[in-house]
């Protein structure tokens, strides 16, 4: 642990703040997020519809759309730069080249009226100034190695003749390209079958593991983070509220948050519950949070100090931080306790 | 082009279009080789007086005007002058359309600026506006190019526009965004092949368009001269005989007519066989 810590890690993020302007309101969509992202790790970004994740990537790439949206504040440190100080051709350069993205559709993430090939060399040509017969070649190999067979004569195909699950490929192919240091998976299976979900993330965490690439997936569904993360980010309502590996996350959550994600979903390794406890209450809006924590109305270990003060991520363990006041108390079987007092 | 003939055999609306305009730009292009007159067998400026006002005949195909100049000479010389116009002002429109729409659907204030523009151009009626400018500028040739793509132009740029506006909504101009593309790039490389479908519409309706309009400038007198023979003088010339010799003004308003079906036949088919969703794997 030690030894890994010593180790600049790969990308910093430090409060960054993306916010939403309308005419009569402000979203805070990523309201003081904080994380690292080591170099060949995988870190799950969790949480549900409108949290803020999808945000929070497309900050890292600095991909918000503005106006509405706005990088307000804090520090993208990647391989020791500030991506958010690059001027915008810079910033071209690092996307693509040294960090991939994938996105949720498959069906719509690949132009329809341009082939495979040439949507595959394309960042080739961008960024690894290949003549487009090199690039071809190139592009061949990466679909190869994404697992499409008959890879050279799908260059010529069009992106309608291909699945969902084979443009999703194309999709990794393209983000891998030109060897990224850090790829983003943005709900990047959720359009799948499961059985194919499960072949994406396996072969996306082959490649990257495979390539030394650093993953960062972003998803709602905590069974893919639990199985191909090593360390998990919760986030709710623009921040993270609990942060640790896997296995601490999973085995003892120590956000209620956290907890009401674990308790709504059915699990095989648990015994069979005869009904699943749903998280009570709504997502608070986004344009109107209240003060001091935004999951306080939806939690079952609120204190009077949950109205006044937000709480910031404090250690809960090693390597584990909750941001809440009781994260001492909290734990699993939760509704349980409560329902008893 | 492995592609064509099979999509021409499978699109027999296509084919009949472009069956007819090829017909067409063959007929226009004799007429300026040396190979003129065994086609049209008279020079379409030739005065015979004495055979005025004729009606179709083994001698003359298609009568005499009031001058006796044989209209069926007339009549294969206007298509030169239709399809020039018609070929030049689809061309010019989509090239300037094209560019200002997609320049404009992402820039906002350029947006605003030129679109206001565009709408004033619009709310004038296209033909009053072409008379004007002809009447302005003088009737040319080249003018009535000129006047109709400065009247058709607004309409190819909302259309790009309006699909920029939704395309660049899409995940796949992201996608370009996140490897690193500039705009300019996404704009022209990923966001215009995908605009021509809609643009070739766009342009075969405006192809036709400028065929009418030059005809309709020619019928109200402000067309191509008269020395150039145009469908539109001829049908004009003929329009104070119609009641004794109607064959003046119907046989190039039959041309004109066929040509313009069999734009709008093409500019239909064409976007079957451009659109890759729409077309069989290749």
């Amino acid at each position: 642990m030690t030894e890994r810590q010593t180790v600049e890690p790969l990308l910093q993020v430090r409060d960054l703040k993306t916010y939403f302007y309308s005419p009569s309101s402000v979203v805070r969509a990523v309201d003081g997020v904080t994380f690292d992202l080591r170099e060949g790790e995988t870190l799950g970004l969790v949480g549900e519809s409108g949290c803020g994740k999808s945000v929070t990537a497309l900050t890292l790439m600095r991909l918000i759309p503005n106006p509405p949206g706005r990088i307000v504040g804090g520090e993208v440190i990647f391989k020791g730069r500030d991506l958010l100080k690059l001027s915008d051709s810079e910033m071209r350069k690092v996307r693509g080249r040294d960090i991939g993205m994938i996105f949720q559709e498959p069906m719509s993430s690949l132009n329809p009226v341009l082939t495979i090939g040439r949507q595959l060399t394309e960042a080739l040509e961008l960024h690894m100034n290949m003549s487009k017969r090199q690039a071809m070649d190139r592009a061949g190999e990466l679909l190869d190695m994404v697992g499409i067979p008959d890879a050279r004569t799908r260059l010529k195909d069009y992106p309608h003749q291909m699945s969902g699950g084979q443009r999703q490929r194309v999709m990794i192919a393209i983000a891998l390209s030109c060897n990224p240091k850090l790829l983003i998976a943005d709900e990047a299976t959720t359009a799948l079958d499961v059985t194919i979900q499960a072949q994406i993330l396996e072969l996306m965490q082959d490649l990257t593991s495979r390539l030394g690439t650093a993953l960062l997936i972003i998803t709602h569904n905590l069974g893919v983070v639990a199985r191909y993360a090593d360390r998990v980010n919760v986030m709710y309502a623009g921040k993270i509220r609990e942060m640790g590996s896997s296995d601490d996350i999973y085995g003892s959550p120590k956000h209620p948050y956290t907890v009401g994600l674990l308790n709504s979903v059915p699990r095989l390794d648990e015994p069979a519950k005869t009904r699943l406890a749903p998280i009570r209450g709504e997502i608070p809006n986004m344009a109107d949070l209240p003060a001091g924590c935004a999951f306080r109305d939806r939690c079952d270990w609120a204190i009077e100090r949950c109205g006044a003060e937000d709480p910031t991520l404090t250690e809960a363990g090693r390597e584990h931080w909750s941001a809440c006041w009781e994260s001492a108390k909290v734990s699993r079987r939760p509704a349980a306790q409560k329902a008893k007092v | 082009m492995r592609g064509t003939g099979r999509a021409l055999r499978k699109n027999p609306n296509l084919l009949a279009g472009t069956v007819i305009l090829t017909i067409m730009a063959l007929i226009a292009i004799i007429t300026v080789t040396p190979g003129a007159r065994l086609v049209a067998r008279y020079d379409p400026q030739a005065l015979a007086v004495v055979h005025r006002l004729e009606q179709p005949s083994a001698s003359h195909w298609f009568g005499t005007d009031r001058l006796g100049r044989d209209i069926y000479a007339r009549t294969l010389h206007g298509a030169k002058v239709s399809l020039v116009v018609a070929v030049s002002v689809a061309l010019s429109v989509t090239v300037i359309g094209m560019t200002i729409g997609i320049t404009v659907g992402y820039n906002r204030t350029a947006d605003n600026l030129v679109m206001r523009v565009m709408d004033g151009m619009m709310s004038f009626p296209t033909l009053v506006l072409a008379l004007a400018l002809v009447a302005t500028l003088g009737s040319s040739l080249f003018n009535v190019v000129l006047v109709i793509c400065i009247v058709d132009t607004p309409g190819m740029t909302r259309v790009v526009r309006g699909v920029v506006l939704s395309l660049r909504e899409r995940s796949y101009v992201e996608s370009a965004r996140a490897i690193g593309a500039s705009m300019p790039r996404v704009l022209f490389r990923h966001i215009a092949p995908n605009t021509l479908a809609p643009v070739i519409i766009q342009a075969s309706v405006f192809f036709a368009g400028a065929i009418l309009t030059e005809a309709a400038l020619g019928f109200l007198g402000v067309g191509t001269p008269e020395y150039i023979p145009s469908w539109g003088n001829i049908i004009s010339a003929g329009r104070e005989y119609v009641t004794i010799n109607f064959w003046i003004s119907f046989f190039p308003g039959l041309f004109l007519a066929l040509t313009v079906l069999a734009a709008n036949l093409v500019g239909d088919g064409l976007r079957d066989v451009l659109d890759p969703r729409l077309r069989g794997a290749t």
